[in-house]
């Protein structure tokens, strides 16, 4: 291979990697881990640990779509993990009173795009900051969760209700719906123009409604579809297991905004992908899966994680700063 | 005329308010609400988030947000146990070493969102997970119990009659409120929040001043922290989980703009106190509390909804 050629794909390797770059970023941590512990235990490449691996977060992936489009937007809700919990109720007490299937699995995503339409239109014709706005809703949310359920866990769901633990096609049914969803949205995002307009708002809403974009009713849209995708994953949350518990993982709207900055969606808003968001909640399950194969104990879980946030959240930052002084 | 009508209508008066008609409402329902005894162990309750909250309005009117405080209360109050029993130090010393490590802890994230122009929210947000995990991982979830009875005073105890955590956060926020009102640290800090170029090129030393509200808030939950393990007689790991929520959401109802350069620490006493007052008031009036928390967030919306309505002056 001659001189040129290498630089040719050199440079269309360099273009790429800064076009998506921290989705680069996460990719390259997520291989060079699979790599590094697969090396160090070769169990962890075994089909059983990677299919948990790959099927235990699938929900935050899902939830951090919607997220990342909220974020988008330039806006923030903090208040998703409590909405997952009571959809994921919702879904069961409809299962466990022998609704139609696709009942128990269509109707949170119409409540949470409902409940999230509130939120939009509160942020959007209100004009009350989006973190005031879901701040107020995570306690309302947290009090109707802790009301509907009274603390009781549902059991005896009956089995065709249990989507998660489907397979499609041989793949499990939330990495299915995870990469299928992860594909349309950043496909819809990138080529649609209703997609466009959501970057649009986000990166300057006043030029965007200079350029006939309806910015509230755009604001107002993205919130709702948000809501359908926490609609998505709550059913995919509550059918993990076989019972459905009366509360979700403490924390769980910080993992949810954590998978999508960590993804490459700027908090500023205006750019970032969904495919990084997706990745980003692979990289959280495959490192708590390897912690345990290097065994170092689950205390450290979350130490580990967050020293791992932080660092792709420092390069990211050293690469912007190089790239800005590269490019005038 | 209008210039007054405008002052009346500040955010901090309609809060005022508030306040009051609830607390009147709140007598009303429950004979047991307006004793001293109810009040002052409603001060006792509300002193760590409290601490949190004056702490995080210097935080907000910057225009930043500062959401490992919760877990910085978690990782100081590992650390009191751990300085007193593992490592064997005298527990006076221990204290101060934990709210020392919440000073360390606050000043790395001003480091993080200073050195490396991190926005606040992701930085803190990373440092949430890391200081969290940190106390999971040293506490390894063992609780450490069986401190002196004098450590007890700070958390149980009384001085004159009122709780020693309320004689402290009256002081501390007497003090934040000059601080912020009176000093040219506060202007420098207004300034900063309402625009950050501006006040570079007016000669705001930006990062100092950053770097100094961040450590601020990880001491002012280092001190939640201790107050906290004496008041609950223990140290876990996952004390002060959600921590930063209450206290965000204190600040805000308290009328400090989320955008920051506004925003005052007698709002966020009031905040605090009507927060409080429903929670404890509600409760006696027989609403349980998922019904309590649920009406702190409608009072919230509705609280920021009527002043964006009342004083629509440009500013959202």
């Amino acid at each position: 291979m001659d001189a040129v050629t290498t630089g040719g794909v050199w440079l269309r390797v360099r273009r790429g990697v800064s076009a998506y770059g921290q989705e680069a970023v996460v990719l390259g941590a997520l291989v060079v881990l699979m790599i590094g512990v697969g090396l160090y235990n070769s169990r962890f490449l075994s089909d059983t640990n990677l299919t948990s691996v790959f099927s235990g977060n699938a929900y935050i992936a899902v939830a951090a779509i919607g997220m990342s489009m909220v974020i988008i937007t330039g806006n923030i809700d903090v208040s998703v993990g409590a909405l997952i919990g009571i959809l994921g109720t919702i879904s069961g007490t409809l299962a466990v009173n022998g609704a139609p299937i696709w009942v128990c699995w269509g109707v949170p995503l119409v409540v949470g795009m409902a409940v999230n339409a509130v939120i939009g239109v509160l942020v959007a014709y209100a004009r009350i900051p989006a973190i005031v706005v879901t701040l107020g809703m995570l306690s309302i949310l947290r009090g109707v969760l802790i009301s509907a359920t009274g603390g009781k866990w549902i059991t005896g769901l009956p089995d065709a209700f249990r989507l998660a633990q489907m397979r499609f096609f041989g793949v499990p049914s939330g990495v299915f719906i995870a990469a299928i969803l992860t594909v349309l949205a950043a496909l819809w995002m990138r080529y649609s123009a209703t997609g466009r307009a959501i970057y649009a708002v986000g990166g300057n809403a006043e030029a965007a409604r200079a350029a006939g974009i309806r910015t509230q009713g755009m604001l107002v849209l993205v919130f709702a579809l948000h809501g359908a995708f926490a609609g998505v994953a709550a059913v995919l949350f509550a059918t993990q297991l076989q019972v459905i518990q009366s509360t979700v993982p403490p924390n769980l709207e910080m993992s949810i905004i954590t998978a999508s900055v960590i993804g490459g969606v700027s908090i500023l808003g205006g750019t970032g992908t969904v495919i990084g968001s997706t990745l980003a909640a692979l990289l959280f399950s495959t490192i708590a899966s390897a912690l345990v194969f290097v065994d170092i104990s689950a205390y450290w879980l979350r130490a580990v994680l967050g020293l791992l946030i932080l660092a792709t959240v420092l390069v990211d930052m050293v690469r912007r700063r190089r790239k800005g002084r590269l490019a005038p | 005329m209008k210039l007054s009508l405008r002052a009346l209508l500040r955010h901090e008066t309609v809060l005022a308010l508030l306040t009051v008609v609830v607390l009147a409402g709140l007598a009303q329902q429950s004979d047991r609400f307006f004793t001293a005894d109810n009040l002052l162990n409603q001060g006792r309750l509300m002193a760590e988030v409290g601490f949190a909250a004056v702490a995080m309005t210097f935080v907000i009117v910057t225009g930043g947000i500062d959401l490992s405080a919760g877990s910085i209360l978690g990782l100081g109050a590992i650390m009191v146990g751990v300085f007193w029993k593992n490592v064997g130090l005298p527990l006076p010393v221990a204290m101060a070493l934990a709210v020392v490590v919440g000073g360390v802890c606050g000043l790395v994230n001003g480091l993080i969102i200073t050195r490396f122009t991190v926005p606040p929210l992701i930085a803190t947000l990373a440092t949430q997970s890391l200081f969290r995990g940190l106390a999971e991982g040293i506490s390894r979830s063992r609780s450490v119990r069986g401190y002196p009875e004098w450590f007890f005073v700070l958390g149980q105890g009384d001085v004159a009659g009122i709780p020693t955590q309320v004689w402290i956060l009256v002081i501390s926020a007497v003090v934040a409120a000059f601080v912020l009102g009176r000093t040219t640290f506060g202007r420098s800090t207004y300034a900063l929040g309402a625009n950050e170029v501006a006040a570079k090129f007016s000669g705001v030393a930006v990062n100092r001043t950053k770097l100094l509200i961040y450590t601020g808030s990880g001491v002012a939950a280092g001190l939640a922290a201790v107050i906290f393990v004496s008041r609950v007689s223990t140290t876990r790991s996952d004390m002060g989980t959600g921590l930063e929520l209450d206290a965000i959401t204190a600040v805000v109802l308290g009328g400090t703009s989320i955008f920051g350069g506004r925003g005052t620490i007698v709002g966020t006493v009031l905040g605090l106190v009507l927060i409080q007052a429903l929670r404890n008031g509600l409760a006696l009036a027989g609403v349980k509390g998922d019904g309590t928390i649920m009406v702190i967030g409608a009072v919230l919306i509705l609280a920021i909804l009527v002043s964006n309505l009342l004083g629509r002056d440009g500013d959202g």
